[in-house]
């Protein structure tokens, strides 16, 4: 059967790779040993040694290629099509990337070893410093975040230990309600109290409200830019001047930076730090969920707090600085998540500043032909104009009883990964789009005629689109038994004769 | 289509003193074969061609082939976190298996999709402590890994959890019990232990566990060299298991990416960080599998999530999954049994510091007291010594701490040997 883009095939059924494991099958061989053998229980004492690792998995080679292949092919990944999972950036990963960052002489380059043997890692870290200091806008740029979380707290601490100087770390953390939920989590984990902020009409930060918050408690206001609505807040320059008029410091998520390199700059508009998803906008993999890069840039005034250590030239050669006495300290082990920088560098050097531009530039005009083309079928509540994503809701559809995550879960039998679904919290029944610059137009275009057909299926048929995915190797799975009998791991099943005595 | 005449329309709304005034000062782009020229050239820059014995939590291992195949595939590589499971059983499948192997190893109940590293596992299981027993201070073995420590400082310092630290035994290099029991009141949540600790020596986990459950505290037992959970026998007595498994098929790519890991006890699911993958049924009872517990999580709990964490380190768990899987049962002792036995057979040419049991490290005195001096001889050999732990510790400033794997062989330990003896 065809429906949208796709086609059912065939495919391979698979259990769990314990399912397939047998006494004495194995799929490795190891050299032998050029030293004499030692005795485990001798030389780390019998207490300290186990006899075996039970009920672990033992199979051959080919079983193990075969197991993980066949699970890839229940997967869907922007190899396959569009994935327009708004916020989280979906664009096409460049593979000579991948093959950079396997290069030998930096994919086995120990952290230890001494820094004259390390001066290519160290000249790409520092170009990258330099590249992501310029798109932003800012003085000074840390890499060493493993995600955007990890970038939130390392830039929340600056701003606290920036504050502390100053004498008062001060108590609150402002965020607007269409925030990402990883914004609110950040202040409270560096200590901080939340406070929530309404957005305005427009989906916007309303100034009015901002300056009511703002006191002299307020260490910092948390904003993302464009927001989670995919509107650039077009009092971004004015907020920055409520906030900083008490003394607090602005805290841009640059989740959505990728409306905006080569076009605008933080560092420009008044943000004084703020975080880059390198997954995101510097196209590296999201590998189902990590890992990913969290580079922090600040102003000059954040700089000596930022964590250790720092880069610094000397003599010519690169070497980390370790003795910065007004550090928050060390966020992270090591020097960052190196092997995502390799990539994030070489996708900036492929594109170059105007190349950077050309892509903000298209991933505005997919978002727009999008919002252009599905405005006719679905409620679109902010009419603000929609920079890289666009954010629509499931009021019209919702009449017939059908919610975003139903239209997200027929989508998938079109041959799409949904949106993100109900997310912002700010709209109700939110379906948020966000096409990259990467997409063809042939893409989109099969996109909208699939949200367009669904759309009339719900007309016809609410029923039908409310037990969607039909097309998928599982059909829609249960997540409310999942979480009230979690099964976490798999066990041995107990043959049925002992479990009888 | 859209209405617009120009494609600068499509930004013209942006507010006039928001946008940038002159373009980017970035060279313009460069061809693929002028990239890998470029990190060609920084490669051959770095250390090419050298025999190392650093280890120190990031360890060289030979990575089996299949690891990189199968992360390398466009549908694991290229897919986001499994929120729409329909469409990512593949992934979440993976996960599933990826916790039960941890939980096999480590002698856990349940364990996570995986957390940034070990440097930052070992906060998240110390604020996990924190809010299971209500108390909030933690005690650290001062022989936990120095950039850990340093990382537990940053996370808990700023939330008023103060974070003690208590002695090694200064003649077998574990941690001092004596001392131990002193840090640990009322107050403590947590002991926080390292095994092999950070100078490669056993800890005994039913002595820790005693002082600290007899405190009504928690036991976390933190690992940095995975490979030893292959010989070692799981620490049971502990609460919550932590570390890094960059030893499973993760080249070290001068610091990261790695994963690290946080395993626990059943009774204490609900407090456990980051992402979960669970069993369940799709609609036609079919056995299927989707992220689950997601109200600890921070997209549901914002501020009162039990983390901020959201993307993790999937690929590179799964890179560590092969790796579990190409080796398995047997494979990963074998494994284990070879690093046991290069690095003692290191140790038997070098004057050792401490005298208790070590699995693939241990720290030795350097000749003439000096550990740079040694490297610098070891250098023109092609050989990248021992790390030196001044640094680290002022009080072992004369001593380096040597890492031996399946990857060193003989002939390289008998030129040490020359050089160092």
């Amino acid at each position: 059967m065809s429906l949208g883009k796709t086609v059912q095939i065939l495919n391979q059924n698979e259990g769990l790779l314990f399912e397939s494991s047998s006494p004495g099958k194995i799929g490795y061989q190891l050299p032998p040993l050029d030293v004499p053998a030692v005795d485990p229980r001798k030389v780390l004492g019998a207490g300290n040694t186990r006899d075996e690792i039970t009920d672990f998995p033992e199979v051959s080679e080919v079983e193990v290629i075969r197991h993980f292949t066949r699970l890839s092919t229940w997967n869907y990944g922007i190899d396959l099509g569009l994935f327009p999972l708004g916020s989280c950036t979906m664009k096409y990963n460049p593979r000579v990337n991948e093959l950079v960052a396997r290069t030998e002489g930096l994919a086995w380059a120990h952290p230890y070893q001494p820094e004259d043997l390390s001066q290519g890692a160290m000249a790409i870290t520092a170009e990258l410093e330099r590249a992501i200091g310029e798109i932003t806008g800012m003085e000074s740029v840390t890499l060493q975040p493993a995600a955007g979380a990890h970038g939130e707290m390392t830039g929340i601490l600056v701003i606290r230990s920036y504050l502390e100087k100053q004498g008062n770390p001060r108590k609150i953390v402002l965020v607007p309600d269409s925030a990402h939920g990883t914004n609110p989590a950040t202040a409270a984990m560096v200590g901080y109290e939340v406070r929530t902020l309404k957005s305005n009409d427009k989906g916007m930060v309303d100034p009015a409200t901002l300056d009511a918050a703002m006191n002299e408690d307020v260490a910092a206001f948390m904003v993302t830019n464009p927001n989670t609505v995919g509107v650039f807040e077009e009092n971004i320059v004015r907020i920055a001047g409520i906030v900083h008029a008490k003394g607090g410091q602005v805290y841009m998520d640059g989740a959505n930076m990728n409306a905006l390199v080569g076009i605008a700059r933080p560092g420009d508009f008044g943000m004084d730090v703020m975080h880059l998803n390198l997954h995101k906008t510097m196209s590296t993999p999201h590998g189902g969920g990590g890992p990913g890069a969290g580079a922090v840039a600040a102003r000059a005034h954040l700089e000596p707090y930022l964590p250790t250590p720092r880069l610094k030239q000397e003599n010519g050669a690169w070497t980390w600085d370790y003795n910065r006495p007004d550090t928050i300290g060390k966020v992270r082990a090591f020097y960052g998540n190196f092997g995502v920088l390799v990539r994030a560098l070489a996708y900036i050097m492929a594109h170059g500043g105007p190349g950077l531009r050309n892509a903000t530039v298209d991933a505005l005009l997919n978002a727009n032909y999008l919002r252009k083309r599905l405005e006719p079928h679905f409620d679109l509540p902010y009419q603000s104009p929609s920079m890289h994503e666009v954010v629509f809701s499931h009021s019209r559809q919702e009449k017939r009883g059908v919610k975003t995550m139903d239209i997200a879960k027929r989508l998938i039998d079109y041959g799409f990964h949904p949106y993100t679904t109900a997310f912002p919290m700010i709209v109700p029944g939110a379906m948020m789009i966000e096409p990259t610059e990467t997409e063809p137009k042939q893409e989109l275009d099969l996109f909208v005629d699939a949200m367009t057909a669904i759309a009339k299926e719900i007309e016809a048929d609410p029923e039908f689109v409310l037990k969607a995915p039909y097309n998928t190797r599982v059909s829609r799975v249960d997540e409310t038994l999942a979480a009230r009998k979690p099964v976490l791991r798999w066990r041995p099943q107990v043959p049925v004769s002992r479990a009888a005595d | 289509m859209i209405g617009m005449k120009s494609l600068d329309e499509l930004h013209a709304h942006l507010p006039a003193d928001a946008v940038i005034q002159k373009p980017l000062d970035i060279a313009p782009g460069l061809s693929e074969y002028e990239i890998v020229d470029y990190f060609k050239a920084r490669a051959a820059e770095c250390a090419s061609g050298y025999t190392s014995f650093l280890g120190g939590g990031v360890y060289a291992h030979y990575r089996p082939v299949m690891c990189d195949v199968i992360a390398s595939r466009g549908e694991f590589l290229t897919s986001y976190t499994p929120y729409q499971a329909e469409m990512a059983q593949g992934t979440l499948m993976t996960i599933f298996e990826f916790q039960t192997m941890i939980c096999q190893l480590t002698g856990m109940d349940v364990a996570n999709a995986s957390m940034y590293d070990g440097s930052t596992a070992v906060p998240e299981a110390a604020m996990m402590a924190c809010r299971i027993t209500g108390r909030d201070k933690v005690v650290v073995a001062r022989n936990v890994h120095p950039e850990y420590r340093q990382v537990l400082d940053t996370y808990l310092k700023r939330q008023g959890l103060p974070v003690e630290t208590a002695a090694y035994d200064s003649k077998r290099g574990t941690v001092d019990l004596d001392d131990l029991a002193k840090h640990v009141d009322g107050h403590t949540a947590a002991v926080i232990v390292q095994s092999p600790n950070f100078f490669g020596g056993i800890e005994h986990a039913a002595a820790i566990a005693e002082i600290a459950h007899k405190a009504g505290a928690l036991l976390i037992w933190v690992f940095t060299e995975a490979v030893s959970l292959g010989l070692l026998e799981p620490a049971t007595e502990a609460d919550i298991v932590c570390g890094e498994l960059q030893s499973f098929a993760i080249s070290p790519s001068y610091g990261g990416p790695y994963a690290g890991v946080i395993a626990t006890k059943e009774k204490f699911i609900r407090q456990i960080p980051g992402r979960l993958a669970g069993e369940t049924r799709d609609a036609d009872g079919r056995r299927a599998y989707c992220l689950t517990l997601s109200t600890r999580e921070q997209h549901i709990r914002r501020e009162k999530a039990t983390s901020n964490i959201c993307t993790n380190q999937a690929l590179i768990a799964l890179m560590a999954t092969v790796f579990m899987g190409v080796y398995g049962k047997q494979g990963l002792r074998d494994l284990a049994h070879q690093n046991l036995s290069k690095a003692h057979y290191l140790a038997s040419k070098l004057p050792l510091r401490f005298d208790g049991p070590f699995f693939n490290e241990f720290v030795a005195k350097a000749k003439n007291g000096s550990p740079a001096g040694q490297n610098a001889a070891l250098r023109e050999r092609k050989i990248i010594g021992g790390i030196p732990l001044g640094d680290f510790y002022p009080e072992l400033a004369d001593c380096a701490l040597w890492c031996a794997t399946e990857m060193n062989k003989k002939q390289e330990m008998d030129s040490v040997a020359e050089v160092c003896a």
